[in-house]
C-alpha cells in the first residue's frame, strides 16, 4: 500500500480515553493522520503522548473513543486482523531497542517482509534498497550492537518503511541522538515518508525536531489541542 | 552586528572597490538584509577618517565609486580586538511575553491561550527556517540553525511557563 492520495485521512482517533489503574493517561484525545503529512505530537512528560500513539497503532485498546483505519473500526477487528494491519500498514520507530540484536542490520530491515512471507532474496533486495536510501548501506552486515546510535536509527527507519506502510509511528526517534544526527534522521524519515505517501505520527519534545512536521498537536493532561498557526 | 568591522574584515583579503565590498558582504552575510550603497560609502568614509582604511589607486575623475580601499595596520588591529571581544549574551528578562502572561492572569483571561498562540507562531517560523535550511548551502544552514536554537529556547520557556501557570496565578493575584 502506501499509495494513498495526499491529504486523505488514513487513521482517525476520536475522543480517546485510557486509564492505567487510577492514572488517567488519556482523558479526551483525538488525532487525524493524513497521508503524506507529518504530524508532531508534543507535550510535557507524562501527558499521554506515547499512550495516544499506542492506542492509534492498535498496540493497546482505549477504554473509550474510536479509532478508524480507512473507515474501518479498529475495535471491531479480530486480533489477527489487527496484528496483520500493524505488520503491513504501520511502521514503527522508537527511541532505541527496536532492532533484533542477533540479526544483521540487513536482516533486521528485511524482517517485516519475511514475516509477511516475502521470499528471502526479494526481502533482502528491498531491504538493501532502503538501507541505501537511508545512507547506511555500509552497515548492512553488522549487528545493531556494532553500529552508532545514528546509524542504528537510520536502520530502524529503513525497517519501518520497508513494507511501504500507510502510517509511520515515531516515538522520540531522535531522542538519543545529537543535533546533527537527529536532524539527519528526521530529514531522511520525512523525505522517505513523503515519497511513499505515508502519514507520520512524530512524538517529540524537541521543537527543532517538530519543525520538520507539517502540523502540531499538543497533549496536556491527556487532552489533545490542535494549534493553529497565527 | 557591526557592519564597519565586517567590512574591515572583508578588506583583509585585499583592497576592493566599494561596490565590490558590498557584493562580498551581501553574498556572505546579507541574506536577509543587503547593504545599501550609501551605507557602504558612509562607513568607508568613517573608516578612512579614523585611519582604519586608506585609498589605493585612485582612478582619474574619481567619485567615491572609483576608489579602491585597503585596510591599514590599525584596521587589522581593530579587527583583531573585535573578533576577540565576546558579544554580550542577550538577556531577555522582563520581556513582552512575560508581561502579557501576567496581564492575562490579572485580568482573568486565558494565559494558556496567550502562550499557545505564541507557541504556534514560533513553530511556524521554525518550520520556515527548517525548510530554508534544508534547501540551502552550509552558510544558510548555520545561519538558520542559530535562529532555530534561539527559538527553541523561547519555546522551552513557553512550555515551562505553561506548566507553571497555576502557581504564577496564585503569586500575581
Ligand atoms: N503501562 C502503563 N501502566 C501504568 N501507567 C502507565 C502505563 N503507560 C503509561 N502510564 C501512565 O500514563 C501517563 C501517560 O504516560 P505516557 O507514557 O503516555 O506519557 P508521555 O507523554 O509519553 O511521556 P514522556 O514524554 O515522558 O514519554 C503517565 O502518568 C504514565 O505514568
Ligand atoms: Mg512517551
Amino acid at each position: 500500500m502506501g499509495t494513498g492520495i495526499m491529504g486523505d485521512v488514513v487513521l482517525r482517533g476520536q475522543g480517546l480515553r485510557k486509564s492505567f489503574g487510577l492514572t488517567h493517561a488519556l482523558e479526551d484525545a483525538s488525532l487525524d493522520v493524513v497521508s503524506g503529512e507529518v504530524v508532531a505530537v508534543m507535550g510535557p512528560s507524562g501527558s499521554g503522548k506515547s499512550t495516544l500513539l499506542h492506542c492509534m497503532a492498535g498496540i493497546i485498546t482505549p477504554d473509550a473513543g474510536s479509532i478508524a483505519y480507512k473507515d474501518k473500526d479498529l475495535a471491531k477487528m479480530a486480533d489477527g486482523e489487527r496484528s496483520a494491519l500493524r505488520r503491513t500498514e504501520f511502521g514503527f520507530v522508537f527511541q532505541f531497542g527496536q532492532l533484533v540484536p542477533e540479526l544483521t542490520c540487513l536482516e533486521n530491515v528485511a524482517l517485516p517482509l519475511r514475516l509477511g512471507r516475502t521470499a528471502r532474496k526479494e526481502a533482502e533486495r528491498q531491504a538493501t534498497r532502503w538501507l541505501e536510501r537511508l545512507e547506511v548501506a555500509d552497515v548492512a552486515d553488522k549487528r545493531p550492537g556494532e553500529v552508532s546510535g545514528g546509524q542504528g536509527q537510520r536502520v530502524a527507519v529503513a525497517r519501518a518503511l520497508v513494507t511501504s506502510p500507510s502510517v509511520v509511528f515515531a516515538d522520540e526517534p531522535t531522542g538519543a541522538l545529537d543535533s546533527l544526527n537527529g536532524e539527519l534522521v528526521m530529514r531522511l524519515l520525512v523525505d522517505a515518508a513523503k515519497e511513499t505517501g505515508a502519514g507520520v505520527v512524530l512524538v517529540t519534545h524537541e521543537a527543532r525536531v517538530a519543525a520538520y512536521s507539517d502540523r502540531e498537536v499538543v497533549v496536556r493532561d491527556g487532552r489533545t489541542r490542535q494549534l493553529e498557526p497565527a | 552586528m557591526s557592519i564597519p568591522h565586517a567590512l574591515l574584515g572583508l578588506l583583509e583579503s585585499g583592497p576592493r572597490h566599494g561596490y565590490d565590498l558590498k557584493r562580498a558582504y551581501d553574498e556572505r552575510f546579507g541574506h536577509d538584509r543587503p547593504l545599501h550603497y550609501g551605507q557602504v560609502y558612509s562607513t568607508l568614509a568613517r573608516l578612512l577618517k579614523n585611519g582604519l582604511v586608506e585609498e589605493r589607486g585612485i582612478e582619474p575623475g574619481g567619485g567615491p565609486e572609483r576608489k579602491r580601499y585597503a585596510i591599514t595596520d590599525a584596521g587589522v588591529t581593530d579587527v583583531d580586538s573585535w573578533l576577540m571581544t565576546p558579544e554580550k549574551p542577550e538577556l531577555y528578562l522582563q520581556n513582552t511575553l512575560y508581561t502579557k502572561v501576567v496581564l492575562a492572569l490579572l485580568s482573568g483571561r486565558s494565559a494558556a491561550d496567550v502562550l499557545d498562540s505564541q507557541r504556534a507562531a514560533h513553530l511556524k517560523t521554525m518550520r520556515e527556517l527548517t525548510t530554508r535550511k534544508r534547501n540551502g548551502d552550509l552558510a544558510d544552514q548555520l545561519i538558520c540553525d542559530h535562529a532555530l536554537f534561539h527559538l527553541e529556547a523561547d519555546l522551552r520557556w513557553l512550555e515551562v511557563t505553561t506548566a507553571r501557570l497555576d502557581e504564577l496565578r496564585k503569586q500575581v493575584s
